[in-house]
């Protein structure tokens, strides 16, 4: 913990884990999609369902699916202006079994019609993790640059991967591997010093099975 | 590495300001230089001073618990403390509901304890002309008093109750507030832990569950404890329990506390029949 873990954010109030956390999953959720979400669906859970409103979570997470910052004045009016750019939103609470109390479920779609689900929690002092996407678990906290890469579950594919990004020079900080069955899909999250560049990406695209790869960049917030 | 005891914070002040071994630390932990990290610490106080300068009397929070204390506050006349106090009560108010007003502030170390660094520090720079670069060097203790806090006990209500929060936030400012005036680490330390000796229990209740009532009312606790304290402090009272002994109370008191008192909204003044009726509405 950094002494800007103890001093900081500057945030739109009143909760670090209820507001900004919020902000953060709804901004995480945008970036892993890539673009503007047309239609957001926005569960909440526990204490962000039962909390949520008078913290103002629902109008955070849709802030942050905006691109907004935690420390946007324009949070409170983030509904608002969601209409104004065309997203759907719809806002529903209920039980996330074995979820972290401050998670929410948002499955978000764009105009490509591309959809994902991403479930996230609030850890604390905007700290946020993502829990799943496309409900294969991952765990992450988007603060490093990270890869998310779906493969076939089949030998060589991690070492493919390691070698590309060790041909580029990219540091890897941690390394997770999760997989639905032996032999089915994998998710490999990688989480890197540095940020990666796009013939990188481009190429571990391409490579024999891998299915989906997905890059969040470091977080520019200050 | 971050400091884990004040005893090393007081051990690597002795050949620096305790401020700068502060910054030194945040700079080797970061693999930041200087410029860096003062320049991110200068941006937080001049939120700080903003989190303030920004409220409007009239914003109301969504529930409508908070708003207008603080112009209330302001406006009084022939307060019992006096002009200085007043002044830090009603920013302590106002910082605090423009946190509840989804307005924007500096978490220090929390939101809803938002307004003690803020209330003690912006009326002092005032009062007496301090230089903003002495109010940042104030921000880097509390960040150093803060981190030991953190590391040892805990800095959430949903862990260790309001004492963790409004306490240390109020540990914090009292410490920076003795580096405001010229005191020694030792001071500093001392100050930190009367503060927190001071509110060891204190529980989180919110009523609602919202950071609203009590918690705005607290930060004005949270800043008149940490005067009193740092004055105690610069007159030479030390605390007879050392400062990481007591944070490590306050840890073990957060430890026993039940669930309903660590911001669940169900025990405490949320647990009343009138608390219980604002959460049903």
């Amino acid at each position: 913990m950094n002494i800007f873990d103890i001093m900081g954010p500057v945030m739109v109030g009143p909760s670090s884990s209820h507001t900004a956390g919020a902000v953060r999953i709804g901004r995480t959720a945008r970036r892993l999609l890539g673009s503007q979400p047309v239609r957001a669906d926005i569960l909440l859970h526990g204490s962000f369902a039962a909390t949520g409103a008078g913290h103002g979570t629902d109008r955070a997470i849709v802030a942050g699916l905006l691109g907004m910052a935690p420390d946007d004045p324009d949070i409170p009016k983030s509904l608002w202006l969601a209409e104004g750019v065309g997203m759907a939103v719809t806002i529903r609470t209920g039980e996330i079994r074995n979820a972290h109390p401050n998670t929410a479920l948002l499955t978000v779609t764009n105009t490509e019609e591309r959809t994902l689900t991403v479930s996230a929690s609030s850890l604390g002092g905007g700290r946020i993790r993502v829990n799943a996407i496309d409900g294969m678990e991952a765990a992450f906290s988007g603060e490093y640059p990270t890869l998310i890469i779906r493969n076939e579950d089949r030998p060589g594919i991690l070492s493919e991967v390691t070698r590309a990004l060790g041909d580029s020079g990219a540091n890897i900080a941690t390394v997770q591997l999760y997989r639905d069955r032996r032999g089915g899909l994998a998710v490999t999250v990688i989480e890197c010093d540095e940020p990666l560049d796009q013939r990188l990406l481009n190429e571990l695209a391409g490579l024999d099975g891998v299915v989906r790869c997905t890059y969040l960049d470091r977080e520019k917030e200050d | 590495m971050a400091f884990t005891s004040v005893r090393s914070l007081l051990e690597a002040a002795e050949s620096t300001e305790l401020w700068r071994s502060v910054l030194a630390d945040d700079c080797r932990d970061r693999d930041a230089d200087e410029a860096e990290s003062m320049g991110k610490m200068t941006a937080l106080w001049r939120a700080m001073e903003r989190s303030a300068a920004e409220y409007e009397p009239a914003r109301r929070s969504p529930s409508g618990l908070s708003g207008g204390q603080g112009a209330k506050m302001a406006a009084a006349a022939g307060t019992l403390c006096g002009r200085f106090m007043q002044r830090v009560i009603a920013t302590a108010l106002m910082v605090g509901e423009q946190n509840a007003c989804m307005g924007r502030i500096v978490a220090a170390p929390t939101a809803g304890a938002s307004g003690v660094l803020p209330a003690v520090l912006l009326p002092l720079r005032d009062r007496d002309g301090l230089s903003d670069e002495r109010m940042v060097q104030c921000l880097y203790v509390a960040a150093g008093f803060g981190q030991v806090i953190a590391t040892r006990a805990s800095i959430a209500g949903a862990e260790g109750g309001c004492q963790a929060e409004i306490g240390s936030a109020s540990a914090m400012a009292a410490a920076a507030l003795v580096h405001a005036r010229g005191g020694t680490a030792e001071q500093m330390a001392a100050a930190c832990a009367i503060a927190l000796q001071n509110v060891m229990g204190l529980v989180c209740d919110p009523v609602a569950g919202l950071v609203e009532e009590p918690c705005v009312k607290r930060n004005v606790m949270g800043a008149v404890n940490a005067l009193a304290c740092a004055d105690m402090a610069l007159a030479g009272i030390a605390s007879a329990i050392p400062c990481d002994q007591v944070i490590d109370a306050m840890a073990a008191v957060g430890r026993a506390m039940p669930a309903a008192l660590r911001e669940t909204g169900e025990g405490g003044l949320a647990a009343t029949p009138a608390g219980r009726k604002i959460a049903e509405r």
